[in-house]
């Protein structure tokens, strides 16, 4: 089976002003060395996919269904989604089998702590290596990264460190424990072009030695075009359509995949006036029973789009569409739909 | 100076900008003693014709948004000028204006922010930010001023029942669209756009870059538009500028620029752009190491640390601002033996 096998998976957020349904029912899988890409707008539910996964998510949030089956580095199969998200088993599982990388590094290091210290933990936690082995392992890691002046940089605090710098010492980070998955959650969108080219080449380089399958989470067309195998794109707490990278920009289904193709500007194609999305995503509050994009899709059927909510089917091999205009499967009703 | 004079007497140019320069300090201890200089803008010239979009690209830290900071007088250049021609006047020193004649002056020129979330006043309603230039600028007061807001918010596509509501009812680019139609109000001749749809979403993004260009074509406005974003700057720019480490290293016709760079610099730039389609594969120029610390830049050129075509020239003298060819301009030793590649 795959590495991780995503089925059905329901993030909802219960707030005062109704229920806010940031991941509804989304299915992935992530194959050993595989890169997958997540993409979407922002409010999509991709980070919240990401959260859920490593049971970050904390009230009003709750996983209310769904399962996550990974194959652990032992070869036993175990359910996420089961487990308690303090758990020592999910504790273990934590930064050693399934590790993140955060968009902002700034915000997502102890201000408090040396770069050193907060890459220790991973080891002092996962590892029975003594503080000296772990020092050696940390600057180790800190120099693969390409990180200047290790030994010095591991007792340095994150601002005394470039941007660039920290997105690497995340990546370090992430990397310690030599984890299977490595989930990056805007690896590069708080980055330079020129760096975020050094950073994505690093994770490629990286990926291949330590045997990991990525999934990149990100709005960003080009990085997704250039460096993952398969993607999924995410409207409205929905995977709307996923396919190979290939396919999907060669042949996009979906309106909206159809439309975010068009509304990018192409470096090298210069056009006059670009192709927009009209309005915005909508409030993802109490969602009416209909297709999430049926307010703004050009191809809107009324009286059938905005009456359910259309299956993710599979169109062509490999190539899944959630859309009216080539399936009439409905998703079934849920039961925290309000009337 | 007769370059210069040539250059104020072309019509068509409405902004001129000469050797602007901002350092600034860097203070230790107590007594705030002046310990060295972070060089944020370091001797800029460029200028921007009447209706033109003059984009400024640069990563973090190369002073772009200081440069459009200073030329909106938020803040003080320790020296060069910034010379706009307003309506129906002659060249004006902005740099110069002190007081009730830079507050007059004030309504020709205007900034667009880049978050739209935390540039509008929540306590405000839509009515009251967009009318507020127009009240402090003394343009329209009243009646008159609701009539001028309703109208600049039919401009940028807002309706005027949405006038009465506050900024957290609306989404990001509804947001961008008012704190556009709050730089419209006054008609001013320039708008500076820093980073003005890099915080919007890929799909509303596409609205706002459309808005800026059919405003520009109405009003014949001229931004200059400060992005990182070099695909957005391919889409809208007329003419683009390229900044490190707060010196202008190239400036040319966009077109040009992209299939032409003359700069090291820029080629690495352009090729570190990723590219939204799978098929297009292209030789990655990886710069190493990071953009130069501008508080202890290099000596001689700025980038040759990182310039895969250095020479020992590059590590003493510091390239001079030349045109290489008609209004394509560089700074570097070796811009003319060098065969760079574009973005194809």
């Amino acid at each position: 089976m795959n590495r991780l096998d995503v089925q059905g998976l329901k993030t909802y957020f219960f707030l005062d002003k109704g229920i806010l349904k940031a991941v509804d029912g989304v299915s992935f899988t992530v194959g050993d060395q595989e890169t997958i890409g997540v993409i979407g707008e922002s409010g999509c539910g991709k980070s919240i996919t990401a959260q859920s996964l490593l049971r970050l998510v904390t009230r009003p949030g709750e996983i209310i269904k769904g399962s996550a089956l990974l194959r652990r580095k032992d070869g036993s199969i175990v359910d996420i989604l089961t487990l308690e998200s303090n758990s020592s088993e999910m504790r273990s599982i934590r930064g050693d089998e399934i590790s993140i990388v955060f968009q902002e590094p700034m915000t997502s290091f102890s201000p408090v702590h040396t770069i050193g210290f907060q890459i220790s933990e991973m080891f002092k936690l996962h590892t029975d290596l003594n503080a000296a082995e772990i020092r050696e392992n940390v600057v180790e890691l800190l120099r693969r990264v390409g990180i200047s002046n290790p030994k010095q940089r591991f007792d340095e605090y994150p601002h005394q460190l470039s941007g660039g710098m920290r997105q690497r010492a995340m990546i370090a980070m992430a990397l310690s424990c030599k984890p299977q998955i490595v989930i990056a959650d805007e690896p590069t969108t708080a980055l330079d072009v020129t760096i975020q080219a050094q950073i994505l080449e690093l994770m490629k380089e990286l990926q291949h030695e330590a045997d990991m399958s990525v999934v990149y989470i990100t709005h960003n067309m080009a990085v997704i075009a250039e460096n993952v195998d398969r993607v999924y794109v995410m409207y409205l707490g929905r995977v709307v359509e996923s396919t190979t990278t290939q396919r999907l920009f060669s042949n996009p289904l979906h309106p909206y995949t159809q439309k975010l193709l068009r509304s990018i500007p192409r470096p090298g194609h210069r056009v006059d006036r670009l192709e927009v999305i009209a309005g915005s995503v909508p409030n993802a509050i109490d969602p009416p029973v209909q297709c999430g994009f049926f307010s703004r899709c050009p191809a809107a059927m009324a009286g059938k789009c905005d009456r359910a909510v259309p299956e993710l089917t599979e169109i062509e091999e490999g190539h899944f569409v959630r859309c009216f205009l080539y399936s009439e499967k409905t998703e079934p009703e849920d039961e925290w739909t309000r009337i | 100076m007769s370059g210069r004079e040539s250059e104020l007497t072309e019509d068509r140019r409405i902004l001129a900008v000469h050797g602007l320069t901002k350092y600034f300090d860097i203070t230790q201890g107590f007594l705030k003693r002046v310990v060295g200089h972070v060089r944020a803008v370091d001797d800029v010239n460029l200028y921007l014709n009447a209706g033109e979009t003059l984009a400024i690209v640069g990563e973090s830290g190369s002073g772009k948004t200081t440069l459009g900071r200073i030329i909106v007088r938020a803040i003080e250049p320790i020296r060069g000028e910034v010379l706009l021609r307003m309506k129906g006047a002659e060249w004006t020193d902005l740099i110069q204006l002190r007081g009730e004649e830079l507050r007059a002056a004030r309504r020709h020129f205007h900034m667009i922010f880049q978050d739209p979330y935390s540039s509008l006043d929540p306590r405000m309603t839509v009515l009251d930010i967009v009318k507020e230039p127009l009240i402090y600028n003394k343009i329209a007061s009243g009646g008159e001023a609701r009539e001028r807001v309703i109208e600049t918010l039919k401009l940028v596509g807002l309706s005027d029942h949405q006038m009465g509501h506050y900024p957290h009812a609306f989404s990001g680019g509804q947001r961008q669209r008012i704190g556009i139609a709050r730089s419209l109000v006054c008609r001013p001749q320039l708008i500076v756009c820093d980073e003005a749809v890099s915080a919007l979403d890929v799909s509303v993004q596409a609205q706002i870059l459309n808005l800026l260009k059919d405003l520009q074509e109405q009003l014949g406005l001229s931004y200059l538009f400060i992005a990182h974003d070099i695909a957005v700057v391919e889409f809208i720019a007329d003419r683009v500028s390229v900044m490190y480490v707060g010196k202008m290293v190239e400036l040319a016709e966009t077109s040009e620029l992209f299939s032409h760079p003359r700069h090291p610099y820029t080629e690495a730039l352009l090729s570190a752009v990723p590219i939204p389609e799978p098929n297009r594969t292209r030789s990655r120029i990886i710069l190493q190491g990071e953009v130069a610390n501008p508080a202890n830049p290099p000596s001689g050129c700025y980038f040759h640390p990182r310039c895969p075509y250095a020479t020992s020239q590059c590590v003493i003298e510091i390239p001079q601002w030349r045109e290489i060819s008609p209004e394509h301009f560089v700074a570097c030793h070796h811009a003319d033996r060098l065969a760079l590649k574009g973005m194809v």
